[in-house]
């Protein structure tokens, strides 16, 4: 019944479970609960309804990682990122605007200073932050997308469908990622953006989709998929009404997953020459401040503030990705809760003990 | 049922009758357990039990009413938010000695347990090692816990153990899946078995297994306990299995014991209302239709006035 | 009027590597469950009782004979199936399995009232769903319809999914080993209250269980499976306390019976006296 081996009365959440919890209260009056059915005088025993306050209805909610201070960091980290993004172009100037001094220091009008050609750094920190977010959001949601169909269909139809579908998945996966995109990237003429962000896209998802499928196939099994397809519902309505919704805190974490991982790739990508042509991301900060010999010059505020905005936002992501992780599963958060409990119970009661001698 | 009005569980005179005629192998008194979460939940209260030597003790009740938790307290098992918060476990060794369990820690503790205390899990089939050799298990038992054996002893010991609870001692080379669920959960018993203990634990050891191979089991504890003298405290939900193969059962509610009684005089004389309720909640296979009536025909007996 | 099983077989194949084998899960099964009448299908694990509940319940699809439901084959697809699912419907074993943890109660019973055409409107079958969850016994039923299944007990959950199969009006009941994984003090109370609704209905019931004692009570007709056969039949009483076959008898030796406190502790001493240790073994089941 419990997958807690060495505590089956008590549940992995933390709290007596709800079955074990409701059956005491209808045990704990033995005159009530007994209710006679009237229509044939059969006794039925009666559960009592349990009465534990007000009733949730929100099913989201726990779902939801809970704020604490690691959720709280990351987002924290990454809206600010995303504000930055968001509002950074219309209090800059343009970042392609070249009529300022080169090499200025940060400080004054222009608070991290000034590059090679003149161009207004901090402008192009924002004008970079929306282009390698942008990049890492559509490569994200296209691995997930792909991922979602070659993992959810493989594994809830099975067969055929599975076994060719898995073929591709795993081509994909043992293909080098990098060096494909170094291979694909430099065949390309002109690379906008969006082509970039499709070809980090399209070489990232494999991964992801064998997670996918081994949950549809567990899921597949479990008595309510069974019992919806007794019930009559439609294949594609199970797969997007009933297994969807309880994959979607692991979606939630394959995508940011994704979004780091392409936003990384396109730095790197970048900072080899082969990112977007005539765009501005951090990886082409980097890579620009990498040709001019930025770092024996030493204006280190030229290839500083995009490493550190790479750092910050993998960072930030990675962090919400770990609480959505505690919501998978809950151990990883109860454990060390648990045990920090009892050594407080337990330094308490030798507390006492010691009053109790020395009194 | 509230913790003010309380008093210990309920019994009758037999029970004291019998109990004279015993002398106890582990004394619990006032055994309080909580789980240390927010707000505390209590899932033993203040629970006093006496194990005799070569005694089946059932330890009856749902789930969630505290018996298990009760077992890995008497037995120093609990593990976070788990802790116990009072009482003294005494072990009355068959030498002569007492041992306070409840002080027991580190290498004491671990030296202790098993060789005087076993215990047989819940769901045991998954707690044998998938990835090492059944017969590995059983010499790391006997190697922790009697270093002085030869590798020819253990061997021997080994191959007697599966002899004692009826698996092919061939079998000794094989790895959990490659056995069925029976099996596994008697090669478990011989693991519980190896150090002779005086008391064995057995939570749930049967509840997942089809009847006749439990039955078979069953038989095999009781044998065993015949040749060996052991005290079982059996714990399960399954009153009817326990009425009848144990000699004393407690019946558990919300971490008390609220009955504790002769299997006989709990089936005849039972004085707690949640005992009644348990033992009303199953028909009887072979006695008359009772209350348990499908078709409305019958409804004039029930169940309730026979006992 | 009757769900007829004529001669149902049912194999698996078993790959191992490249070979492929097969394995008969249910050899040559038949009966006839009526209106009203319960069928208790009894055995062990792996006997093949509950590869019937699911080829009866279209999960499984059979791999000779045929399965009849007033007087229509089963082996149909698309609206036909739609209008088979209609007459038999399923309770599964686990009731923490089979309902939906992100859904509330009241989305597990109201998707079979739309599928089935028994509510046009989201207030038709808001009302509906109350009412049945009243039928079981489920109240105040405006609150637990609104409810997650983790926020419920086993029993109650089990109440659920019989309301869930009741919803599309079906006529014939499969009930997988319904009170298996509940607590043994309210397996009667849901034993009970699906006795009452069959009443009620009138409703033809399979009742898949291991536990001979409600079999015998809640059933007219025990059917007893061993490996895939059925190896003996009758009325109820009849099977139980007049048993035919061997292995039968060896379920109900098995069966623990609260009469018998203290007979195994004697018969153990007697047999461990007499210097035996081996029981009858008819059935390859010591040392399993």
């Amino acid at each position: 019944m419990s997958n807690n081996n060495l505590h089956p009365d008590f549940d992995s959440d933390g709290a007596m479970s709800a079955g074990a919890g409701d059956e005491l209260v209808a045990a704990a009056t033995p005159g009530g609960t007994l209710v006679m059915d009237k229509d044939a005088g059969v006794p039925e025993f009666e559960e009592a309804a349990a009465n534990s306050g007000p009733v949730k209805t929100r099913r989201f909610k726990d779902m939801l990682p809970r704020l604490d201070f690691k959720l709280g960091l990351g987002l924290f980290l990454t809206l600010g990122i995303v504000l930055f993004a968001i509002i950074g172009p219309f209090v800059t100037q343009d970042p392609r605007n070249y009529d300022n001094a080169t090499f200025l220091k940060p400080g004054g009008e222009h608070l991290l200073g000034t590059n090679n050609l003149g161009a207004d750094l901090l402008a192009q920190l924002a004008e970079g932050a929306a282009g390698s977010i942008m990049v890492g959001v559509v490569a994200g949601i296209i691995a997930v997308t792909l991922s979602l169909f070659f993992g959810i269909v493989a594994g809830y139809v099975g067969g055929y469908v599975d076994e060719g579908l898995s073929l591709i998945t795993n081509i994909m996966l043992v293909i080098p990622g990098l060096p494909l995109i170094i291979v694909i990237a430099s065949y390309m003429e002109s690379r906008s953006m969006m082509v970039i962000a499709v070809v980090l896209g399209i070489t990232s998802w494999a991964g992801a989709a064998i997670v996918l499928r081994l949950q549809a196939k567990s899921l597949r099994n479990r008595d309510y998929v069974a019992a919806s397809r007794v019930a009559g519902e439609k294949t594609w309505r199970i797969i997007c009404v009933e297994i969807l919704p309880n994959l979607l805190p692991l979606l939630a974490a394959q995508f940011l997953s994704a979004v780091v991982l392409s936003i990384l790739s396109e730095a790197g990508l970048s900072y080899l020459g082969l990112g977007p042509s005539g765009s501005i991301t951090w990886g082409t900060m980097l890579n620009q401040a990498s040709q001019h010999n930025a770092f024996y010059i030493g204006a280190w505020w030229w290839f500083i503030p995009p490493g550190l905005m790479i750092a910050l936002l993998g960072c930030g992501l990675s962090l919400i990705n770990f609480s959505i992780d505690e919501t998978i599963n809950p151990k990883l958060r109860t454990a060390p809760a648990a045990v920090k409990a009892i050594r407080k119970a337990e330094k308490a009661a030798a507390k006492a003990a010691k009053k109790g001698a020395t009194a | 049922m509230s913790a003010e009005t309380y008093t210990g569980p309920l019994t009758t005179a037999g029970h004291e009758a019998y109990l004279a005629t015993q002398t106890p192998v582990l004394t619990a008194s006032n055994i309080s357990i909580e789980y240390q979460v927010d707000p505390p939940v209590k899932a033993v209260r203040n629970v006093s039990l006496t194990l005799n030597r070569g005694e089946i003790l059932g330890l009856a009740g749902e789930s969630g009413c505290g018996k298990t938790t009760l077992a890995y307290g008497i037995n120093q098992l609990l593990k976070p938010p788990a802790l116990r918060t009072s009482g003294e476990i005494t072990f009355h060794d068959k030498e002569g000695y007492d041992i306070n369990v409840a002080q027991l820690s580190g290498d004491k503790l671990r030296a202790f347990r098993w060789d005087k205390i076993s215990m047989v899990f819940q769901g045991a089939m998954n707690s044998l090692n998938p990835v090492i050799s059944i017969k590995a298990q059983l010499f790391d038992v006997l190697t922790t816990h009697r270093p002085d054996m030869t590798k020819e002893a253990k061997q021997a010991r080994a191959e007697e153990l599966l002899t004692l609870v009826g698996v092919d001692p061939r079998r000794l080379d094989s790895f959990a899946h490659e056995l069925s669920g029976g099996m596994r959960q008697r090669v478990m018993i011989a693991m519980a078995l190896a150090l002779n203990p005086q008391v064995m634990i057995m939570d749930e050891p049967t509840t997942a297994l089809d009847v006749v191979v439990q039955r078979g089991i069953l038989r095999e504890i009781m044998r065993l306990r015949e040749q060996f003298n052991f005290a079982v405290i059996f714990i399960t939900h399954d009153l009817p299995l326990l009425l009848e193969i144990s000699d004393r059962i407690a019946v558990m509610l919300q971490g008390e014991i609220v009955e504790l009684n002769t299997s006989e005089n709990i089936y005849e004389n039972p004085q707690h209302e949640y005992t009644k309720r348990l033992l009303g909640s199953f028909p009887s296979l072979t006695g008359d239709r009772g209350s348990f009536v499908r078709t409305g025909v019958d409804e004039t007996a029930t169940r309730k006035e026979g006992l | 009027m009757s769900l007829e099983v004529k001669n149902l077989t049912k194999d698996f194949k078993i790959r191992s590597g490249m070979k492929s084998s097969n394995f008969r899960a249910v050899n040559d099964v038949s009966f006839t469950l009526e209106p009203g009448k319960t069928i208790a299908l009894v055995g062990e694990s792996g006997s093949g009782k509950s590869t019937i509940a699911r080829m009866i319940a279209k999960l499984e699809n059979p791999s000779a004979g045929n399965i009849v439901v007033d007087g229509k084959d089963s082996n149909v697809h698309g609206r036909a199936l739609r209008d088979y699912r209609h007459n038999v419907q399923m309770v599964f074993q686990d009731p923490f399995a089979s309902l939906n943890p992100f859904h509330s109660i009241a989305h597990h019973i109201d998707r079979p009232l739309r599928l089935h055409g028994k509510a046009s409107n989201a207030a038709e079958a808001q009302d509906q769903v109350i009412e049945l969850l009243e039928r079981v016994n489920l109240k105040p039923a405006g609150d637990i319809a609104k409810r997650r299944p983790h926020e419920l007990s086993g029993g109650q959950r089990q109440r659920v999914a019989i309301a869930r199969a009741l919803a599309p009006g079906a006529k014939y009941l499969i009930a997988d080993e319904p009170v298996s994984m509940l607590d043994v003090s309210i397996r009667l109370s849901v034993l009970n209250l699906l006795a009452r609704l069959q009443r009620e209905d009138n409703l033809g019931v399979l009742y898949i269980t291991h536990d001979l004692a409600t079999a015998r009570h809640f059933s007219d007709e025990i059917l007893v499976m061993y490996k895939g056969n059925i190896v003996e039949r009758g009325p109820s009483d009849e099977v139980i306390l007049n048993p035919q076959h061997e292995y039968t008898k060896l379920l109900l030796g098995a069966a623990p019976n609260p009469a018998n406190h203290g007979k195994l502790r004697d018969s153990v001493r007697a047999e461990l006296a007499a210097g035996l240790s081996e029981d009858r073994d008819q059935f390859g089941t010591r040392g399993l």
